[in-house]
């Protein structure tokens, strides 16, 4: 199996470090080596960097790609946002000789060059390919039975022709592995629509964002589902704090939103507050409820 | 913008029914691409209501780029000095931090209760290098403007 070392991002250890604290629970349980890329900076963020100046923002990913092909590893993400800038960044370097001079010319100022010699990876679809949806179902303590609305997040899946994970219409691998945890993923109308938060949207126009997130948690709460599973801290934001915002406007959601790796920590043995659930601004009760019964279920069992 | 693909554009209009945006804001990703082909939309306030969720350029009949497209028309709107000041304020954080949202004393607590790590010579480092590579690409002018 390739080497990996964990890049974090900016919006998991400083906002949501629950979601951190479950990845290396979960990468440890599972035996998946994994060290930090430790002077890692920002990715830098898509929706904006992108936008403003590519050559800065393709400077930026090959400085972190870069300290992953210094390591000899490939690089996990556990961000959509993250993946896209790095992947994309990565794929753009390896193919353009010219822009690859530029960046380089940049980098050459802090001492680094890129090679392009590794690849970037994302959680949902590393623990899909090199590990396997058995292995995984192998490995759960605690079958969760709950419902799920899965929510993969625009940039997991698009552009298709630079993610190389088949359709963005009707993805089922994210399912499969929620599946395996014991839960079952809800369908449920609009599920592959945008959470509203990307492309800058979220930090200049928050509340056209939030109409977005509204017309998602709508369907999510006709499919009566126990939590949202997410695969990226900034759909999770989206969904956590938009919740408290939509409040507001007489909305009443109260829907969990779990990070898959604290679904997987969960399911793995981990209580909820170990995985950092209670770090959430949504806090269920219900929820946390069901599964403490469901882990005490299991125990007298045993 | 010179792109001759965007004259390929049949006008379906599948973009702009795919656009999760254009159904709260009055982001019409049909017309803005194909008006950036005859004139400047730097001005335009719905360049910046995209989520890049990439939707219409996944759908496009004719293959277009649509949403790369529309990055490289924010960039030719930045060039010019059109940025949102809360994007401008973003991009500030990361000059002076590294990072888009840097770490604040209560998550920092809450990291230590976690047992996760805090590595302040690694990330003054990282600071350090992010700022000379935004002084040579030009950015820290560039948000300036």
């Amino acid at each position: 199996m390739t080497k990996l070392s964990l890049f974090t991002g900016c919006l998991i250890p400083n906002r949501y470090p629950g979601i951190e604290r479950a990845t290396m629970f979960v990468l440890e349980r599972l035996g998946i080596k994994c060290s930090y890329l430790k002077e890692a900076a920002c990715c830098p963020a898509p929706g904006i960097y992108r936008s403003f100046d590519k050559i800065t923002w393709l400077t930026l990913a090959s400085r972190n790609l870069v300290l992953a092909e210094e390591k000899r590893t490939d690089i996990l993400t556990i961000c959509n946002g993250c993946y896209s800038s790095l992947m994309d960044a990565n794929n753009i370097l390896k193919n353009d000789a010219g822009i690859r001079n530029e960046v380089n010319s940049h980098l050459a100022k802090i001492g680094k060059e890129y090679r392009g010699t590794i690849e970037v990876r994302h959680i949902i679809e590393f623990l899909h390919t090199d590990v396997g949806v058995k292995k995984i179902s192998d490995a759960i303590e605690k079958p969760l039975e709950i419902r799920a609305a899965v929510h993969y997040g625009c940039h997991l899946l698009k552009p298709t022709r630079e993610r190389k994970l088949g359709s963005s219409e009707c993805p089922v691998f994210f399912d499969e592995l929620v599946e395996a945890t014991g839960a079952t993923s809800v369908p449920y109308e609009s599920k592959t629509a945008c959470c509203g938060a990307g492309g800058g949207v979220r930090s200049a126009m928050l509340e056209t964002s939030f109409k977005m997130t509204e017309y998602k948690l709508d369907r999510i709460q006709k499919a009566e589902v126990d939590c949202i599973i997410d695969a990226c801290p900034f759909c999770h934001l989206q969904y956590d704090a938009g919740q408290v915002e939509l409040e507001k406007s007489g909305k009443d959601y109260n829907i969990p939103v779990l990070h898959f790796t604290q679904l997987l920590g969960i399911a793995l043995g981990f209580t909820p507050d170990e995985v950092g659930l209670h770090l959430n601004e949504i806090v269920n009760l219900k929820f946390e409820e069901k599964i403490t019964k469901i882990e005490n279920g299991n125990k007298n069992e045993k | 913008m010179k792109n001759t693909e965007m004259l390929t554009c049949f006008q379906c209009g599948t973009c702009h029914a795919s656009c999760p945006s254009g159904k709260y804001t009055s982001l019409n990703i049909r017309k803005i691409v194909r008006d950036s082909v005859k004139k400047d939309v730097s001005e335009e306030p719905e360049l910046w209501m995209c989520t890049t969720c990439y939707n219409c350029q996944e759908r496009c009949p004719r293959g277009i780029k649509v949403t790369d497209a529309v990055l490289t028309l924010r960039s030719e709107a930045v060039k010019k000095g059109k940025i949102l000041p809360a994007h401008r304020k973003v991009c500030n954080i990361l000059i002076e931090t590294g990072q888009s949202i840097p770490l604040d004393d209560k998550h920092l607590d809450i990291r230590k209760k976690l047992n996760l790590r805090t590595d302040e010579v690694s990330w003054k480092k990282a600071r350090k290098e992010v700022r000379v590579l935004l002084r040579s690409t030009g950015f820290d002018e560039l948000v300036k403007r």
